[in-house]
């Protein structure tokens, strides 16, 4: 009898539901490996969480080895609501003894944090309280966002339900332009599917560029398949992301096989891009796929702010790139650019290979690890009429401050030539 | 059950950074959430959004953040359903989960002026425009759903699993 055949997604999703295949459409209560929140998402969900086992008995995690909490959006604590509800986690995650609580001197930005400390492996089942979470289909995990009444039900049972999405596969030929990274794919890709695309759905990143894109490019990539709706961005696990795994040291895994689509896997679409026409993107205000190619800018737009950091571009290898656009070069006198490494082995790294030194030399701003400018939390907000270019992955209104103001999405060489200039620019 | 107000419209693709913005996920608490419910497109349409509304919203209503604090200031501000031509996902599963009501209706903001007076029939699954006297059948929600609905959302769902 031939054999049913599944996308990497719906194999994941099988066996974590106990079954041997799994159909489009169908509902399916799936094992968890790994529960993750943030300080934003985590004080709903303990509330939700002592509700769920009132007046039945004592509140238990289902397994405080697999809970992950990352004290990352208002940390430091930017004022004195937040320190409150910090305050409020920490004494649960003291509580519950929970073995993966980030906080001080210990937060990264979750996303970036997560595969660093070796949590993540190839073919994982991953929930989190984070629209970002499905970043994690960069190493073939199926990993995806909820909200925090699904988390805490995580917490109680161990289980999520799923309606197990159709999926888009996204081919990506050709050959990379000068410049160009995931950030410039993913962007394209979303201005080419639309905000809702993939609503619901599963994209999978395949093609001969994908098989040759670096892990950071990957993880840009699947961090913001939630902006076209997706319900996870996934990419096979190959050489790449082994490779990636062994260089952390803590790191545990198998390698299967079996671990990719079947040939004849079931797709809803096959878009298929062809990278050579992809230029350096910007995604204008107030959406990700209001992208174009920054050399078709038909003038100037000269901007407040610069922020280079995020759970998108964050990674070493952004920093890399910013730093040697800014090495030697000054930041234009009318632009504050600001430095968010995603988490403190990067900031280490980065320190130790003088990428630091460049920064402060030029007159950026460098930050602790965290996502506060990013969703308009602190560390960067911008005042009515302000610009800036982002390498975040938001550029909706008011996210990054005032309703009136503007952010333009980038990849990291963009927002350093940008920093410098005072204009958008992509050289 | 039996749903009756008034249509408060929204444009395609409103955010999670619209209905609630991210400078007050500092607290949790339903009744300041709810007091600043969609705030930034209040503003801009210069109309009071209270308790006697429906939204009737475009395309991929509640895009972005996994925040649940959106769908929870909706509820806390009164606002007993939301009828659009398209959830996002995550904002889907966490109106399901907190027992807010939804109904997707295609061409729903075609449909619809502001301040229409209209009836939502959750159990015979129909929209009525009373002001327009117009009557539009909607789609049944799976049975998975429906057995999470129908005990008031997730909680209530996961405490019969949990005795």
């Amino acid at each position: 009898m031939k054999k049913f055949q599944q996308t990497i997604t719906q194999k994941i999703i099988a066996k974590h539901s106990d079954k041997k295949y799994v159909e489009e459409d169908e509902f399916v209560l799936s094992k968890v490996d790994l529960a993750l929140s943030n300080d934003v998402t985590t004080p709903l969900a303990i509330k939700q969480f002592y509700n769920m086992f009132f007046n039945i008995s004592e509140p238990k995690l289902f397994d405080k080895n697999k809970v992950v909490i990352v004290m990352d959006h208002f940390t430091p604590n930017k004022d004195i609501p937040s320190a409150q509800q910090n305050k409020f986690t920490t004494e649960f995650a003291k509580k519950f003894k929970i073995k993966h609580f980030y906080f001080g001197g210990c937060v990264g930005i979750e996303h970036a944090l997560l595969p660093e400390e070796g949590l993540i492996s190839p073919g994982d089942l991953i929930i989190g309280a984070d629209s970002h979470t499905c970043t994690y289909g960069a190493l073939g995990a199926f990993s995806t966002g909820v909200g925090s009444t699904d988390l805490a039900s995580v917490w109680s049972t161990g289980k999520v339900w799923l309606r197990v999405p159709k999926a888009i596969k996204i081919v990506y030929y050709g050959k990379l332009n000068k410049n160009v990274f995931g950030k410039d794919l993913i962007l394209s890709t979303i201005a080419k599917i639309g905000v809702d695309g993939a609503n619901y759905k599963t994209i999978e990143l395949t093609g001969e560029v994908i098989k040759k894109l670096s892990i950071f490019s990957r993880f840009a990539m699947t961090n913001m398949a939630i902006e076209c709706g997706a319900k996870n961005g996934i990419i096979e696990p190959d050489d790449i992301t082994y490779k990636y795994l062994l260089s952390i040291k803590s790191r545990k895994f198998k390698i299967n096989e079996d671990l990719k689509s079947d040939k004849d896997a079931k797709y809803q679409e096959v878009v298929e891009i062809d990278c050579t026409k992809i230029f350096p993107q910007v995604a204008l205000p107030h959406l990700p796929s209001n992208s174009i190619n920054v050399k078709d800018l038909n003038k100037k737009i000269y901007i407040d702010q610069v922020v280079i950091g995020s759970c998108t571009n964050g990674w070493y290898e952004d920093l890399y790139l910013a730093a040697k656009v800014l090495k030697d070069k000054k930041v234009n006198p009318n632009v504050r650019c600001l430095i968010f490494p995603a988490t403190p082995k990067i900031y280490k790294q980065a320190l130790k290979n003088g990428l630091i030194e460049i920064f402060l030399n030029s007159g950026c701003v460098v930050n602790p690890p965290t996502c506060g400018p990013c969703l308009g939390g602190h560390l960067g907000i911008l005042a009515e009429g302000e610009k800036a270019v982002a390498t975040t992955n938001r550029n909706f209104i008011g996210r990054m401050g005032h309703t009136k103001s503007e952010v333009y999405l980038a990849n990291p060489v963009v927002a350093a030539y940008s920093a410098i200039r005072g204009y958008i620019s992509d050289n | 059950m039996k749903i009756k107000g008034k249509v408060y419209k929204c444009p395609d693709n409103i955010d999670t950074d619209v209905i609630i913005p991210a400078k007050y996920l500092n607290n949790s608490d339903p009744t300041f959430l709810s007091s600043h419910c969609l705030e930034p497109l209040v503003e801009q349409l210069n109309k009071k959004l209270t308790s006697q509304h429906i939204i009737v919203a475009g395309k991929n209503f509640g895009c972005g953040s996994s925040r649940e604090h959106a769908p929870l200031a909706i509820k806390s501000a009164g606002i007993r359903c939301i009828v659009a031509e398209s959830f996002a996902r995550i904002f889907f599963r966490n109106s399901i989960n907190i027992g807010l009501p939804l109904v997707e209706l295609k061409d729903a903001t075609k449909l619809f002026d502001f301040e229409d007076e209209i009836e939502i029939d959750l159990t015979d699954g129909e929209i009525i425009n009373i002001t327009k006297s117009q009557k539009y059948k909607i789609q049944p929600f799976p049975e998975f759903l429906k057995k999470i609905v129908s005990v008031g959302g997730l909680v209530e769902f996961v405490r019969q699993s949990l005795k």
